[in-house]
């Protein structure tokens, strides 16, 4: 197993740390696993991107031209990365904000409304896990409860309930997945 | 023992307070920046002193100072800021005084950007100061790497009481990775008779000083530090080979444009290709002996040098390889990375090329 996952959109949808949540939930399950960030002048509101791989084997280069999986948090970054995703992978649309569909038709598409369904649950930061969950359940690269746990890990004392909102964003997330 | 992410340049700081180090100074600028903040937080916590200086010129010379009293000192910059530095290095190669000196490069001349680069390979391994000094050049090509070199340059800083400088690039500093905090091999480092961290007693004065007007004096200096670097050159140089014995194109590259390499090897293996990677871990000292040996073999038809540059280790290449074979380069410069394709493309056509 081997991927390769560009994930874009604005400063501020969270966009880094979906790309870390799956480097730390790969590590914890034995994988190998690096993050690259786009560190250029970017700005609050500006893109940004990450790329991430998982890979059973030793990740030789961290970067990639070709990914395996785009997870396109804003309409920018479906238009920039789109021509280069693998034909047979997956394309990941944040379509609260995208009303565009995917061209490609060699890519499978996946259409999660991240922010109406962050919405719902009552709380907009979430809409990056909401993707996260849609991620894990169409790929199989990595195990729900592993994020769970490092939700565990991560929300302790008065934080604790996040747990629970997390849980269920990444449950709705994966339920985009159905039908 | 447990993987655990760590982001590059804290994974530096860390590993630097981990192997002792007591005295940090520093200046901002990207893409090292994670190296001071976590310096400011952690070195407190040991009883360590953090001080963000006034300049870069400030801080290479307050190491110069720590390092005179005994203590481990660093500092650490990116290229513009590297530069600025240059003639303390200089000065504490002369004061033969041990300190760690990190570059987390990014593309210039100039301010330049703050995207990765390998574009000061020239200025570290040739020296940006005056005189005839070299400095111990350790290129790590991932998080791991970086953590146990910049542990173990503390100790050859040490032993030969010199700058050791740890070349990384902005890809380096920024990425995270999972590492673990195994134990590094301690080396033997004698005691810091020589340091001026008061008399106490004893019947001479230790004095540090770049100064040795008396050119018989200055000369006889000199010829002790070509017997140093010499030393160093036996037994301290490193490198590692991918399937370099027997292969047709030999990539050579360092940090993080070796492993893109490593990739690239990996790609042109699977079409068939017999592709290899040498890989210096230090620059300065150069594996020229090795290198030369594998470019000799029969099988090799041509050496293909990767880099964030215009061509700098490319040189060392071409004095290793001494011309027994064709020596080719492939480059991205100003903050740009090579890709795994174009690293497979070109030794396909150097292949075609001189065959």
């Amino acid at each position: 197993m081997k991927k390769q996952i560009t994930i874009s959109g604005f400063g501020g949808q969270g966009v880094m740390s979906i790309g870390k949540s799956l480097v730390e939930a790969a590590v914890a399950e034995g994988l190998h696993a690096t993050w690259v960030p786009s560190y250029g002048p970017e700005m609050r509101g500006g893109t940004a991107n990450c790329e991430v791989v998982l890979s059973e084997e030793p990740v030789g280069s961290p970067v990639f031209t070709y990914p395996t999986e785009l997870i396109a948090m804003n309409l920018p970054s479906l238009h920039k990365f789109e021509p280069n995703v693998t034909p047979g992978g997956i394309i990941f649309v944040n379509s609260s904000i995208i009303s565009e569909k995917v061209k490609r038709t060699d890519v499978k598409a996946v259409y999660v409304p991240c922010d109406t369904i962050a919405d719902e649950l009552g709380n907009k930061k979430v809409a990056n896990m909401v993707m996260l969950g849609a991620y894990i359940a169409a790929t199989g690269a990595l195990k729900q409860e592993t994020i769970r746990q490092m939700l565990i890990h991560m929300f302790t004392g008065p934080k604790a309930k996040l747990v629970d909102l997390n849980m269920q964003a990444l449950e709705r997330g994966a339920a985009c997945l159905e039908g | 023992m447990a993987k655990e992410l760590w982001k590059g340049n804290e994974a530096i700081a860390e590993a630097a307070v981990r192997a002792g180090c007591k005295c940090f100074f520093g200046y901002p600028i990207t893409p090292q920046n994670e190296i001071p903040e976590y310096m400011s937080m952690r070195l407190p916590q040991v009883g360590g002193v953090f001080v963000q200086s006034e300049s870069e010129l400030a801080a290479i010379n307050m190491v110069y100072g720590a390092s005179a009293s005994g203590v481990r000192a660093m500092t650490s910059s990116s290229s513009p800021g590297v530069s600025l530095k240059q003639e303390g290095i200089s000065a504490l190669s002369s004061g033969e005084l041990p300190a760690v000196v990190v570059n987390v490069m990014r593309g210039g001349p100039g301010l330049g950007t703050i995207q990765p680069s390998q574009c000061d390979y020239f200025q570290a391994t040739r020296g940006g100061g005056n005189g005839d000094y070299r400095t111990i050049v350790l290129a790590p090509c991932n998080i791991q790497e970086a953590v146990d070199m910049t542990q173990e340059a503390f100790d050859l800083a040490d032993i030969y009481r010199m700058p050791v400088m740890i070349l990384a690039d902005g890809m380096i500093g920024q990425m995270m990775e999972p590492i673990e905090w195994h134990p590094i091999p301690k080396r033997e480092v004698p005691p810091k008779d020589w340091a001026a961290s008061g008399r106490r007693g004893r019947a001479h004065s230790n004095f540090i000083t770049s100064l040795r007007i008396d050119a018989p004096d200055c000369e006889r200096f000199n010829r002790a530090l070509e017997q140093k670097y010499k030393t160093i050159a036996e037994k301290e140089t490193r490198w590692e080979e991918k399937d370099a014995e027997g292969c047709e194109i030999l990539i050579t590259a360092y940090g993080t444009p070796s492993r893109i390499a490593l990739s690239a090897v990996e790609e042109l293996e699977a079409k068939g290709v017999k592709a290899g990677l040498f890989r210096p871990q230090t620059v300065w000292p150069f594996p020229s002996a090795r290198l030369a040996e594998l470019a000799a073999q029969p099988s090799v038809m041509a050496v293909l040098v990767v880099e964030m540059s215009l061509g700098q280790m490319l040189e060392d290449v071409q004095l290793a390889v001494q011309g027994v074979k064709p020596v080719r380069f492939h480059g991205r410069v100003g903050g740009m990375v090579p890709s795994v394709e174009d690293i497979a493309e070109q030794a396909g056509m150097i292949l075609r090329e001189v065959r």
